[in-house]
């Protein structure tokens, strides 16, 4: 399973990037996408919204089944990616590159605190 | 974990496996939406050998059938006549759904479930009380070629199958060689279903493959036969519902002097619920089984949902109160919100078009 080295992750499988503009980026990794099949139904939060660490703010549902995501670290989305609405499948075709949402942090540096992809990948072994 | 013949081969086609009622089966060969559309545009096929094939045998066998089978199987008059049946509890309850193949006088083959296989043969055993002789044929394999170039494949594949199936009309079987051949199938498209010994099965299916037959996997067998209005056993109908409650009237033959098991019980029910099928009209999730649906005349619940490759939504069968018509609106319950559906009569789709 693809777990690029350079990003963030979290145990309940979503990936974080940090944009050069300081927000970060928010998706589901390859191992998430994979476990769930393919997507068929993306619901994104709306700009604006604040999240709590933690917090249910996104649903991904595939043929199968619906599964919550879940906000990384606190902050205010500042962009969805709409564009998924239409082509869900994108996700599963390039779970890095199809980012679901941005966020700008309340605390950057709780970033840190996010799993590395060393240990990310021992989550799911 | 049990095991088709035909495993080897799934597991090098790269086959996400699963298990399904204690067999480890294919679920897809790396996209379940694009295998689903190879049913519907060309031909695709499913391993379908944990089904379980019974041959009834026996004098007797016409007869046991006709108190065994809620639908006639008096209606099987040409050997190679296939027939849809419930098999009933006392209660008119459900005990499994199954096709009955009329072979010749005092031999048919009735294929059930394989979630019910076990259940099906104690049943069958206990009613027959020797009256036609049961012989489950474990050792038959069965594929399922399906779609609008499925027999033409079929032929191209395996030629020898063309002389006894080339003038079969829908609902029909004939024996080809080792090979029973069936028009008949689960995806509301045409096709063969094959029943051959086990050990003809790889070569069977890779020669399918070569000739372009698409490796189909249990998750587009579910959508297909979603679209195509028809029930599965276990979700959308068990012994708790009986067939004149999950739109299966057609199966069930009241009119005649024959007494089936369940007929007493059917012939004093009265139902109050039927089952119709749902659109959602917004894009709000997937449907899915078990979720509330409120309307005009009362609360229902989806039976079984799924996102319809063909139509692009979300689509459902569900058990609703007998007063809601194809038109009507509701709205069903979920993740917490309320989306609005449209009542619809299955199937959703049929030879590729879109009915509804």
């Amino acid at each position: 399973m693809n777990v690029p080295e350079n990003l963030k992750y979290t145990a309940s499988h979503e990936w974080v990037r940090a944009e050069a503009d300081g927000s970060l980026s928010i998706g589901i990794t390859d191992h998430a996408q994979d476990a769930l099949g393919e997507l068929v139904y993306v619901e994104l939060p709306e700009v604006g919204r604040k999240l709590g660490g933690d917090e249910a703010c996104a649903v991904v549902e595939s043929v199968k089944a619906a599964s919550d995501v879940y906000a990384p670290l606190a902050g205010e989305v500042v962009a969805a990616n709409k564009a998924l609405a239409e082509a869900p499948g994108q996700v599963n075709k390039d779970p890095y590159g199809a980012w679901l949402f941005r966020v700008k942090p309340s605390d950057p540096a709780a970033l840190t605190g996010l799993l590395d992809a060393a240990a990310y990948r021992k989550s799911f072994k | 974990m049990l095991h088709t013949p035909l495993i080897d081969a799934h597991r090098k086609a790269g086959a996400k496996l699963v298990d399904f009622a204690g067999w480890e089966m294919p679920l897809h060969y790396g996209s379940q939406i694009e295998e689903h559309h190879a049913v519907r545009r060309g031909a695709g096929m499913f391993d379908t050998s944990h089904m379980l094939a019974i041959d009834v045998e026996g004098p007797g066998a016409r007869a046991f059938l006709s108190r065994a089978l809620a639908n006639d199987v008096r209606r099987l008059a040409q050997p190679g006549r296939a027939l849809y049946s419930c098999m009933l509890n006392e209660r008119g309850g459900i005990l499994d759904d199954l096709i009955v193949y009329f072979l010749r006088e005092g031999l048919f083959r009735v294929v059930v479930n394989a979630a019910t296989a076990a259940k099906d043969l104690t049943w069958l055993g206990a009613l027959a009380a020797g009256a036609a002789q049961l012989r489950p044929r474990r050792e038959l394999a069965m594929i399922a070629v399906q779609g609008p170039q499925a027999r033409a494949r079929t032929w191209s594949a395996l030629p020898a199958l063309r002389p006894a199936s080339e003038g079969l009309a829908p609902f029909c079987g004939a024996q080809a060689g080792e090979t029973f051949v069936a028009r008949t199938g689960y995806t509301g498209e045409d096709g063969f279903e094959l029943l051959m010994p086990a050990i003809l099965a790889t070569a069977v299916w890779q020669r399918l493959a070569q000739a372009g037959v698409r490796p189909c996997g249990l998750g587009a067998r579910d959508t297909l036969r979603l679209e195509a209005g028809m029930n599965l056993y276990g979700q959308d109908m068990d012994e708790s519902v009986t067939p004149l409650e999950c739109g299966l009237e057609w199966t069930v033959e009241l009119a005649s002097a024959r007494d089936f098991v369940g007929k007493a019980a059917l012939a004093a029910q009265t139902p109050s619920r039927t089952r119709l099928g749902l659109v959602l009209e917004e894009r709000a999730g997937v449907l899915r089984a078990h979720q509330p649906v409120h309307g005009a005349h009362g609360a229902g619940e989806v039976t079984s949902g799924t996102f319809s490759p063909t139509l692009q939504a979300s689509i459902a069968l569900a058990r609703l109160p007998l007063d809601y018509a194809p038109g009507e609106r509701v709205e069903v319950e979920l993740r917490g919100k309320r989306a609005a559906a449209r009542v619809v009569q299955p199937p959703f789709v049929r030879h590729g078009k879109v009915l509804v």
